[in-house]
């Protein structure tokens, strides 16, 4: 499936100017500053924007050219915008189904029960909309999306408007649903641990263009990726959580690159997860060392050392099972210890670091 | 009963058919005219937006004697109704009706507009994505969250041609049955020195506006929908 867009438009003084061709399949994450034009790119794909000489082709249906343009409410695409959408007359359950009585029988794949389950609000569904979270309030749009059964997903800042911990709370039901809703979504951030842990392909843009397209493991694998602006470069581990161990320790990963997060418990276990890891969080030494707080040393071999502004250097090195770890540490720190590409070291993290 | 005789149960009668009609006309005219209102800030929107506020700042007698040369016979929609074999609209009751439809338009544009710029485009744009078409839209969204708008303008609409004088004098004259309404037979008493009459269905119609006004009032309170 593949989703290509083709739109002009200055309004103001702003200018949007895209060409592309996307292949979609699972989370695809448009990022770039407040005003670069993200969330109207994503308005024109739902035909909420109606831009003259636009072309939009979704798979093989012609969503828009010329004076041919499909209105929203036969795109059959679900969307969740930042906050306030639900419909405040309705409760949680005629909001959930609202969607699901419109959407044809032949057409339903995915039903009430199934997708209450995968978000977490069975018990919510008799609640009117004023008595819900934040975080509910967002896992209820996204259920109610969902069960219009769509081709094509768009999250419009989803997690924007949620505090840190409400965030968390949403992040692994999101992946999961990218996961088992088998539904291509396209999802607009400006949050980079948002692309990191959701999204397989990056769509840098900018002062209303697109400067980049490209894979997650391609935008974590250079060092002035965009999404390193704020809090500087981070690295993406795949594995799987395990159960809680001792002392409020959860093991993630495979034998070679076990790691020890400080993970709570409420977060499902098995499947395949993300880990974000700050590059600034990794030391890096030549020994094991033993007698140490930190609880992670994960032998890794370097692959590769660039430079980075103020006297940093940036070491990216491989696990055991082949994945990129980033070490930001000081120039003067790489020269003492000699670090040279293809040289084995010991990667250390603290699990306080790792939230996961 | 209430001491009225039949010329004042025939004004009544004529005046409640004007502002129920004005007030149904109404409410189909200015919902998409409210609508288009409020989803935007172009220049022909100010434009519109001024044409339906002038009634409120116009003399009625500037907006009557316009209307009775556009609708009489030789204006040109009377002339055109003429040249096709019916008769102009001048001292009719259909006359009188589009001229209530004009006078009165701002008291139901405006708070549908208001009610419209509270709503927002997001519910509606929600609905959309959930495979609810315009009119479905309207019925299942907006209407069910703008309904103290609704309620606010077709009452101020029933009270506002309830208080008409100026412009049906002028375009309809006072004709018992079609065009005298219960402002202007007020008039007609006065003028006949008949004051108990007038007294009577002037209290009643004190009475009625100063009703209408109350509920309205304590509807916008409910709904916080904004008053004019």
């Amino acid at each position: 499936m593949s989703l290509a867009v083709r739109a002009c438009l200055t309004r103001d003084h702003f200018t949007l100017d895209v060409d592309m061709d996307l292949p979609l399949d699972g989370v695809t994450s448009l990022f770039g500053r407040s005003g670069c034009g993200k969330t109207t790119l994503l308005r024109i794909i739902a035909g909420l924007e109606r831009v003259r000489g636009a072309r939009v082709r979704f798979g093989d249906r012609l969503w828009q050219e010329g004076r041919h343009f499909v209105p929203l409410h036969h795109r059959r695409i679900g969307l969740v915008f930042q906050e306030h959408s639900l419909l405040p007359h309705l409760s949680v359950r005629d909001n959930l189904l609202y969607g699901y009585k419109r959407t044809p029988k032949s057409q339903r794949r995915l039903h009430l029960p199934e997708v209450a389950d995968m978000l977490g609000i069975p018990e919510l569904l008799e609640r009117p909309i004023d008595r819900l979270s934040g975080g509910q309030r967002q896992r209820v749009s996204l259920g109610r999306a969902l069960l219009t059964s769509p081709q094509l997903l768009l999250l419009d800042e989803p997690l924007s408007a949620l505090d840190a911990q409400t965030k968390r709370e949403i992040m692994p039901f999101l992946s999961r649903l990218a996961k088992e809703a088998g539904v291509p979504i396209v999802m607009v951030t400006h949050a980079p641990d948002e692309v990191e842990r959701l999204a397989d392909r990056v769509v840098f843009m900018h002062e209303g263009r697109i400067e980049r397209s490209e894979t997650l493991r391609e935008a974590l694998g250079r060092a002035d990726s965009p999404l390193f602006a704020d809090e500087g470069p981070a690295s993406v581990l795949e594995g799987a959580l395990g159960p809680m161990a001792d002392e409020g320790l959860r093991p993630f990963g495979t034998n070679g690159t076990r790691l020890w997060v400080a993970c709570p418990d409420d977060r499902p276990s098995g499947g395949t997860g993300r880990l974000r890891i700050l590059a600034r969080d990794v030391s890096l030494a030549l020994d094991d060392p033993q007698r140490i707080s930190i609880q992670n040393h994960l032998r890794v071999t370097i692959e590769r050392i660039d430079p980075l502004r103020d006297h940093r250097s940036l070491v990216a090195s491989r696990t055991a099972d082949g994945q990129l770890l980033l070490a930001e540490i000081t120039t003067r720190a790489a020269a003492q210890l000699n670090l040279a590409p293809g040289q084995p070291v010991y990667a250390l993290i603290k699990s306080v670091a790792l939230m996961g | 009963m209430f001491g009225l005789g039949p010329e004042d149960w025939q004004a009544i009668e004529v005046t409640f058919k004007l502002c129920l009609y004005t007030t149904l006309i109404l409410l189909v005219i200015a919902t998409p005219i409210a609508w288009w209102l409020s989803s935007g800030r172009s220049a022909a929107r100010v434009a519109v937006q001024a044409v339906v506020a002038l009634p409120l700042v116009l003399p009625p007698t500037v907006l009557g004697f316009y209307m009775l040369i556009v609708l009489g016979p030789r204006g040109f929609v009377g002339g055109t109704l003429e040249s096709m074999g019916l008769h102009h609209l001048a001292f009719t009751f259909e006359g009188i009706l589009i001229a209530s439809v004009i006078y009165s338009m701002p008291f139901a544009v405006q708070p549908l507009t208001e009610a419209f710029n509270n709503l927002g485009r997001r519910p509606v744009e929600v609905a959309g994505s959930l495979g609810a078409n315009a009119i479905d839209r309207f019925l299942t969204v907006i209407l069910p969250l703008t309904r103290g708008g609704f309620v606010v303008a077709a009452t101020l609409t029933f009270a506002h041609t309830l208080g008409e004088f100026g412009v049906i004098l002028m375009l309809g004259g006072s004709i018992p049955g079609e065009t005298k309404v219960l402002s202007v037979l007020i008039y007609d008493h006065t003028e006949a020195m008949n004051y108990e009459s007038a007294h009577r269905l002037s209290l009643m119609l004190l009475i009625f506006s100063f009703l209408t006004l109350f509920i309205v009032y304590g509807i916008t309170r409910r709904f916080r929908v904004a008053r004019i």
